[in-house]
This record gives structure tokens, C-alpha cells and sequence, in this order.
């Protein structure tokens, strides 16, 4: 190329580049890509499938359906879920069943893979769409996930 | 008794004290308006870049760069262990008292003008360049590799851009006559300089918004800083207050670069044909909205281009902004010599 | 690092000039995390390049062990963070073939869709980040702009943005959701409106050409010598795409075409990658509309247990050949995992392609071999 011809290719490719942020310049009210976060807290809705955290849902009689089976414990890669069982007996049939005392989630060490909700064969347990899960001290972090006085849900079976 | 009264009467008659009044007063707008800059910068690159920008302090963020001064100014001075502390300190100060000296002669209005010298552009070009000393002594003296690279590169990258910016505007010179600032506006009332010298004139004035934005050390010429090369160039030992100071010149120079242009291509306080010629004070404003739309041009450049590598950028001022810029000289004085100018 | 330090080289003129050294990395900008290059430098002339790693060495391969095979598959998205769709079907499909297991046609086809978005999302990023890294800051946002409706459809699906975890041995964890084929038809109409975007703003800029255009040139044989795989081999011509020559999952009912350079400069391997990203839409586009009906995973024992023996399979990730090799003593635990990981053989020739170039140049060098920290360390 010439040396005329290269200054005027090279003043034209810099004039389509600055026509292209020049475009978003002038739309630049039309809308900002990102989010105004915490201020959109109220309308930020995560999705259904989110992994934010590890819950277990309990119905209206405190009851969850946990049956203590600790599938999810042998699933989780970094032993973040921890069961505390005991063997109680049934006031129904007599007989001893497993019954979980505290079902302890270490979300520290959680790396949200999903593979504990995914081996849960009751569903006891499923993901959460939280996602602020700061705290300032990281004892916090370690969850009893069943509630006080809870107990499971009756014909949920081992 | 006889010497202390003829100083005393010293002070007076030279109106010291004025004098003294002015540069406060022009030291404190222009500060403000170096921090507006920078948040004029930061919103404008957010519009560029589909982001909202400083939005959180005052109204529409309008203090955030307030706050960010008041955070600098709170900080620790900080420094490596081996600087050379006497020029380490120093640098600041020339870079930011060079840029704040330069906004003395511009014309803002017929009559808002602090010094007007008869050698204006050459005081200029003169005190624009005395500002890259403190980049050098800056990244010299903070014994860091990264700085001193950077420091380096800025004295190459002034050097040669110095050229440009000198003959660009030399050539308008051609054109004027004169030095002086305040006859240069004189001159553009039959028609702005980049009307009446036409081709030369506009060859003149994309050079000198090449070089300028060279000479202001931004991008895409910010080898100097380099972020993704250097971290932050030659201020990256530099904290609080000092570091603003960098900060700060870089912008206000921002700003002379743009009223340079201003003044010497675009009339001045002058109004498009005249509309405000009954309201003399309408010449701020005339002056500071086609500053900012040179200001503004030169932040698109830089949300918008690549940076240049180092000897990239001494091939495009050797081997094509100088010859350019000597062709367009003598272009130029013929054009004036045989009178083909365009007066309105 | 004395020994980087050469004795001053004697001229016959006044000034002595010396090489020195200086440190890039662990924080640096331009170094994509924690790689810290040790340079050597004669001004701007860069000597030498010596990568330092190590330091975000998590021992992924040890931990590996000590799990099960369902396991180790989130673990791999910790690697190349950027590509862990594919990295996760890299094990999978390890696994699936060492158990001769046959995965539904559908589970095929979704792998095949999400690893071809997973590569726009990656190439979009490295995009932004070329940009950034020779001074073009705005191509970042644009760049991002589009990586997010990905990220999206990725979240809706996956359930997590980055390290999704989606895969299974022997299908995927969740069916896909419902809205995701209109999502991801709404996303190719808008990415190939957006991608001559990319070309005017960035590929036909005279300062990116030039910055670009003649730099870190690698010769085919360089790339093969190497073990270079991905973008970086394919711009000096050597055609090593694993999708095209050992195809996986759906990758052999789709036509598509190696994206091929013969330059080897860093402007190849950007032409390349902006190449491909056009490829993976045509792949997608010819795969979202005929997802087979059918079940989205295979049932396998609670505890996968592999036959004795050594098992391989290799995909191409957004950054190149990725390989999964695990060595089965028979029991529900690997005895030996080992990733070949893209990033490291492409770092390796980093000194042999930017010596002799400027700072800036070993930059844009940088950026355009797009290395992902954590890929190499591992």
C-alpha cells in the first residue's frame, strides 16, 4: 500500500471503530447492561434451578422428609453435609426406624455441585435461590437444616 | 526605613496582592473543574461502555469525584524504601503546577484573560513541556522498574510529539501573525481560523489533536501508564494526594490541549457567526462548549482505540506526522502568501 | 534471580547498556490472575520469558483419588473455569465409555449445544479481554454484553452461572429447562448481529492490525513441537480440532469447518477464534432444533465402580485439546487421574514466540494464546 492510501485506510478503520461506540453513546440512555444492584433487590429474581444454597423445606406441621438415609452426605465431595441420626421407635408399629437428631450443612465448604439435592431420594432437600450469604463470622455458615422439634413426615419411607 | 516603604509601594503599585487574588481564585476554579473532568470522563466512558457511571454520591453522582479528592487527600502518603525521596516528592508538583500555570493565558473572554503575553502559544509549548519532567523524575526517583519504564517512554513520547504540536500550531501561526492569544481571536472574527486556512488549516488541526492527545500522555498513546502493561506506569509508587496531583495534570491538560485548540482553530470566545456578539459574556460560554466538545472527542478516542506500541508510535510522529506537518507549513504559507484564504 | 542478570555487554560506544529483570505477575493486569512471568529485558526488548506457576496449585489431580467418579466431574470446573461445560464432559464421557454406557441421543445433542455455547461464552471473554489487554477498553462491556445472555440460559438450565455441574455420568442432572430453546434462538439472531460489531470496533482498527499483524509468530512445526492444540495450532495451520478429527457426543452429524490460519501471528490466532465463534453458532443452529426426544440420563449404580484398567478421551475446549485419563484399579475410586490440560502446552512457547518483541507485544502475545491460570496449575 501506499503511503497516502495507508494514512487514509487507517483514518477510516479509527472512524468505524468511534461509529460503533459512538452508536452506544447516543443510545446510552436506552439502557446500561448491567444491573443496579442492591437497589434492585426487590424486583433481581434469580432462577428456579439457582444453586444458591442447600434448604430443607418443612410443611406447616413442622415436618420435613428427611428419612435420615445419609445419601447426601456420601454424595457431597467436601463432606459439607453432616448427619446426626439415632435409631427411635416407631409409636405406630413398634419397631426402630432411623430418624435423623440434626441434619448439619457446612455451607462454607459447599461447593454448590448439586450432587446431594440430586441423590436425595425423598427430596428432603433442595436448593435455595439466596445468594447474599455473607456473614461476619464463619460459624455462621454451618446450618442445622432441620428445624427444632421437627419430624418426618409420615409415609416418607427409607 | 526608606527600602521597607519602596517595597511596601512595590506591592501596590505592581498590584501584587491582585495578582495574588487572581491565582487563588483561577487555582480554585480550575481544581474544581479538574475534578468535574474526571467525572465527566468516568460518565462519558460509562455511556460508551452501556454503563450507567458514577450514580451514587449527590445527585446523579455529581460529587463522587468530591468524595474520591477527600479520600486521596485522607490517605497515607506512601513511598518505596530506596526512593530518591527530595525528587520523589518533587515530581508532583511539577507536573501539576506546569499544567495550572499554562491556563493563565487563555482568553475565556474579551476581557477574562489573566496574562495576556504577546508570545502566548510559544509560553505554551514552553510550559507543556516542562510538565513530562516530573513524569521523568517521578518514575525515576521511585525505584521501581515498572515506573522507570514508564518514565522512559513518556520521555521519548514528548519528545517527539513536542514536534508536532509545536509545528501544527505554527502553522496556524502563519496565518495570524501573531503570538499573542488575544489578537490570534482578533484575527478569527473574519471567519475561524480552520474556515480561513481551509485544507491547511484542518491537516494542522487533525495533527494537533493527534499530537495533543499524545502530549497529554493518553490513550491510545498511554504507554506511559500502560495498565495492562505496566500496572500504572510511572505513578505506580505514588499514593494519596501526590498520585491526585498526577491525576488532576492529566486531566487539566486535557483541557489546555482542547482550549489550544480552541483558541487557534475555533475561534476562541468568538460565536458562531456572530449570534452573541451584543452579550460579551456569552464568550465563556462559546469558549468552555467547544472545549468541551474537543475534550469530549478526545475521550472518544481514547473508550474507543487500542493502545500503540512504543516504537509504533515514533513511526506514526517520524513518519508521518513531521513531514505531514512540514509539507502543511509551506503549503500553508503559500496559501497566505497568495492570499487564498477564505475571509467571510 | 541473579542468574536472569548477564554480565553488561561491552560496546565500543560510551553508554554501556545492561539487561535487567523484572517481575510480571503474580498481580499484574495482564496476567490473567496468578502467573507471574520472571522477564528479562534489554529496554523494551524482551530476552527472556520464564513463567513462574504454582501459584494457585490446588492438587485437583490428588483429589481426584479420594473421590468417586460422580465427583470428580465438579472438580474439572475448577480448571479452565471458563470452558466447564466441556471439561465436565470430558470426564463423563470417560467414565460412560470405560462402562460402556450409551447415552441417550438427546443427552448427546444437549452436551453438543451447551459446549458449543460454553466456547461463544469463552471466545466473547477472551475477546473483551483482548481488547483490554492492547488498550481498547470498551470491547470488554461489549464483550460481556453477550457472554451474559449465555450465562443466562446457562443459570436457567445449570443452575449456576460458571462451574455448572451439569453433567453426570451417563446424562446430564436435570433435563433442560423449558424455556431454553427459545432462549438460545433468541441468542443466535442477536450474537450474529453483534459479531461484525466486533470486526469494525476491534479487527479492522489499523492500531489493533498493526499491533497484532507480524507479532508472536509460531511456525506449524513450532505448534506441533509444543504439543500446541486449539486456536493457537489451528493459526499456524495445524489442523488438530478434536471435534473434527476423533468427533464426541453429537459432533459427528453436524457440518461445520475447522477454523484454519497458516499465519501463526497473534492476528491469526485472533481470526481463528472469531472464526470459530461463527462455526459453534452454525453448529448450533443446526442441533436446537431437533433435540431427539428421550430420557436425559441413563441410570447407573449409586456407586460407579470402572473396569481395571486405563481409560482416555479427549475434547476441544474453548482453549484446545483436553484430555482425561484415569488409570481404574476396579474399585469406586480412580488410582490415577491426570488432565491434560490446553493451557500449560500453549504457555510453554510463550518465550519462544515473544522474544525479541516489546512489553506491549508479549501483552497482545499473551492474550491472544489466552491462557486461563487456573487450567495450568490445576
Amino acid at each position: 500500500m501506499g503511503y497516502f492510501s495507508n494514512i487514509y485506510y487507517g483514518i477510516g478503520t479509527l472512524l468505524t471503530g468511534m461509529r460503533v461506540t459512538g452508536k452506544y453513546f447516543i443510545n446510552a440512555r436506552k439502557g446500561a447492561i448491567t444491573q443496579q444492584y442492591p437497589d434492585n433487590r426487590d424486583t433481581l429474581k434469580m432462577f428456579e434451578r439457582f444453586r444458591g444454597e442447600v434448604v430443607m423445606p418443612h410443611d406447616e406441621n413442622n415436618e420435613h422428609s428427611c428419612t435420615g438415609c445419609q445419601k447426601c452426605e456420601i454424595a457431597c465431595p467436601n463432606g459439607s453435609i453432616e448427619i446426626i441420626w439415632d435409631r427411635v421407635i416407631d409409636p405406630e408399629t413398634g419397631k426402630k426406624k432411623k430418624a435423623i437428631d440434626q441434619h448439619i450443612y457446612h455451607f462454607g465448604m459447599c461447593t454448590q455441585c448439586g450432587l446431594c439435592v440430586d441423590a436425595c431420594p425423598s427430596d428432603a432437600i433442595k436448593w435455595a435461590q439466596n445468594f447474599e450469604n455473607s456473614v461476619y463470622d464463619r460459624t455462621q455458615l454451618t446450618r442445622i437444616l432441620n428445624k427444632p422439634g421437627s419430624k418426618v413426615r409420615a409415609g416418607v419411607e427409607e | 526605613m526608606n527600602s521597607i516603604s519602596h517595597i511596601i509601594d512595590w506591592f501596590i503599585n505592581t498590584e501584587v496582592l491582585n495578582m495574588a487574588m487572581i491565582a487563588l481564585i483561577y487555582l480554585t476554579v480550575f481544581a474544581v473543574l479538574g475534578l468535574f473532568l474526571v467525572l465527566l470522563e468516568r460518565k462519558v466512558a460509562a455511556w460508551f461502555q452501556l454503563r450507567i457511571g458514577p450514580n451514587r454520591v449527590g445527585y446523579l453522582g455529581l460529587f463522587q469525584t468530591i468524595a474520591d479528592a477527600l479520600k486521596l487527600v485522607s490517605k497515607e502518603l506512601t513511598g518505596t524504601e530506596k526512593a530518591d525521596k527530595f525528587l520523589y516528592n518533587l515530581a508532583p508538583y511539577f507536573v501539576i503546577v506546569t499544567s495550572l500555570m499554562a491556563l493563565a493565558v487563555f482568553p475565556f473572554t474579551k476581557d477574562l484573560q489573566a496574562f495576556d503575553i504577546n508570545i502566548g502559544i510559544f509560553f505554551l509549548i514552553a510550559i507543556s513541556s516542562i510538565g513530562v519532567i516530573g513524569i521523568l523524575l517521578g518514575g525515576w526517583s521511585s525505584n521501581n522498574k515498572f515506573a522507570l519504564i514508564g518514565a522512559m517512554r513518556s520521555g521519548v513520547q514528548t519528545v517527539s510529539y513536542e514536534l508536532s504540536v509545536g509545528l501544527s500550531l505554527l502553522t496556524m501561526v502563519i496565518l495570524t501573525g501573531s503570538l499573542q492569544l488575544s489578537e490570534i481571536i482578533e484575527v478569527q472574527k473574519g471567519g475561524w481560523l480552520i474556515v480561513q486556512g481551509h485544507i491547511p488549516a484542518i491537516i494542522a488541526f487533525m495533527i494537533y489533536m493527534i499530537s495533543g492527545t499524545a502530549e497529554t500522555n493518553r490513550a491510545p498513546f498511554d504507554m506511559v501508564e500502560a495498565e495492562s502493561e505496566l500496572g500504572a506506569g510511572y505513578h505506580t509508587e505514588y499514593s494519596g494526594m501526590k498520585f491526585a496531583y498526577f491525576f488532576l495534570a492529566e486531566f487539566i491538560n486535557m483541557f489546555i490541549i482542547a482550549a489550544i485548540a480552541t483558541t487557534v482553530f475555533f475561534g476562541g470566545w468568538l460565536s458562531p457567526f456572530g449570534i452573541t456578539e451584543s452579550l460579551p459574556w456569552m464568550g465563556l460560554f462559546w469558549f468552555l462548549a467547544k472545549t468541551f466538545v474537543l475534550v469530549f472527542l478526545m475521550m472518544w478516542f481514547r473508550w474507543t482505540f487500542p493502545r500503540l506500541r512504543i516504537d509504533q508510535l515514533l513511526t506514526l510522529e517520524w513518519k508521518y506526522l513531521l513531514p505531514i506537518n512540514l509539507v502543511n507549513l509551506v503549503l500553508m504559507a503559500v496559501i497566505v502568501w497568495l492570499n487564498l484564504t477564505i475571509q467571510i | 534471580m541473579e542468574t536472569a542478570i548477564k554480565e553488561p555487554t561491552t560496546s565500543k560506544s560510551n553508554f554501556k547498556s545492561e539487561e535487567y529483570f523484572i517481575n510480571m505477575g503474580p498481580q499484574h493486569p495482564a496476567t490473567h490472575g496468578v502467573l507471574r512471568l520472571l522477564l528479562t529485558i534489554d529496554g523494551e526488548i524482551i530476552k527472556k520469558v520464564d513463567p513462574d506457576l504454582g501459584y494457585i496449585h490446588r492438587s485437583i489431580e490428588k483429589m481426584c483419588e479420594k473421590n468417586s467418579y460422580q465427583q470428580i466431574v465438579h472438580l474439572t470446573d475448577r480448571l479452565d473455569y471458563l470452558s466447564s461445560h466441556i471439561n465436565n464432559e470430558a470426564v463423563c464421557l470417560c467414565v460412560e465409555n470405560a462402562l460402556e454406557l450409551e447415552v441417550p441421543e438427546r443427552v448427546k445433542v444437549i452436551r453438543t449445544i451447551l459446549g458449543e455455547l460454553t466456547r461463544i461464552a469463552s471466545h466473547t471473554l477472551w475477546w473483551g479481554v483482548m481488547g483490554m489487554d492492547v488498550g481498547a477498553l470498551t470491547s470488554y462491556f461489549y464483550g460481556f454484553r453477550d457472554r451474559e445472555m449465555i450465562n443466562d440460559i446457562f443459570e436457567e438450565t445449570c443452575g449456576a452461572r460458571l462451574t455448572m455441574n451439569y453433567n453426570i455420568p451417563g446424562g446430564l442432572m436435570q433435563d433442560i429447562h423449558p424455556n431454553f430453546v427459545k432462549r438460545v434462538k433468541e441468542f443466535i439472531p442477536h450474537f450474529r448481529s453483534k459479531l461484525p460489531e466486533y470486526d469494525r470496533l476491534l479487527t479492522g482498527n489499523i492500531i489493533f492490525q498493526k499491533r497484532t499483524k507480524g507479532v508472536g509468530i509460531l511456525t506449524k512445526e513450532d505448534a506441533i513441537n509444543f504439543g500446541a492444540s486449539g486456536p493457537v495450532a489451528r493459526a499456524s495451520g495445524y489442523s488438530c480440532d478434536v471435534r473434527k478429527h476423533h468427533p464426541y457426543s453429537a459432533l459427528d452429524r453436524v457440518n461445520f469447518t475447522e477454523a484454519l490460519d497458516t499465519t501463526g501471528d497473534s492476528f491469526a490466532r485472533y481470526q481463528v477464534r472469531i472464526a470459530e465463534m461463527w462455526e459453534s453458532l452454525n453448529i448450533i443452529e443446526q442441533l436446537i432444533d431437533n433435540i431427539p426426544e428421550g430420557d436425559f440420563k441413563v441410570a447407573t449404580n449409586a456407586v460407579i465402580k470402572l473396569p481395571k484398567g486405563d481409560f482416555y478421551q479427549k475434547v476441544e475446549t474453548a482453549r484446545g485439546e483436553f484430555g482425561v485419563y484415569i488409570i481404574s484399579t476396579g474399585t469406586k475410586n480412580p488410582y490415577r487421574v491426570k488432565f491434560r490440560s490446553p493451557g500449560l502446552s500453549n504457555l510453554s512457547l510463550l518465550n519462544h514466540i515473544t522474544v525479541g518483541g516489546k512489553i506491549g507485544d508479549l501483552v497482545a502475545t499473551m492474550a491472544t494464546i489466552d491462557i486461563v491460570v487456573p487450567d495450568i496449575d490445576r
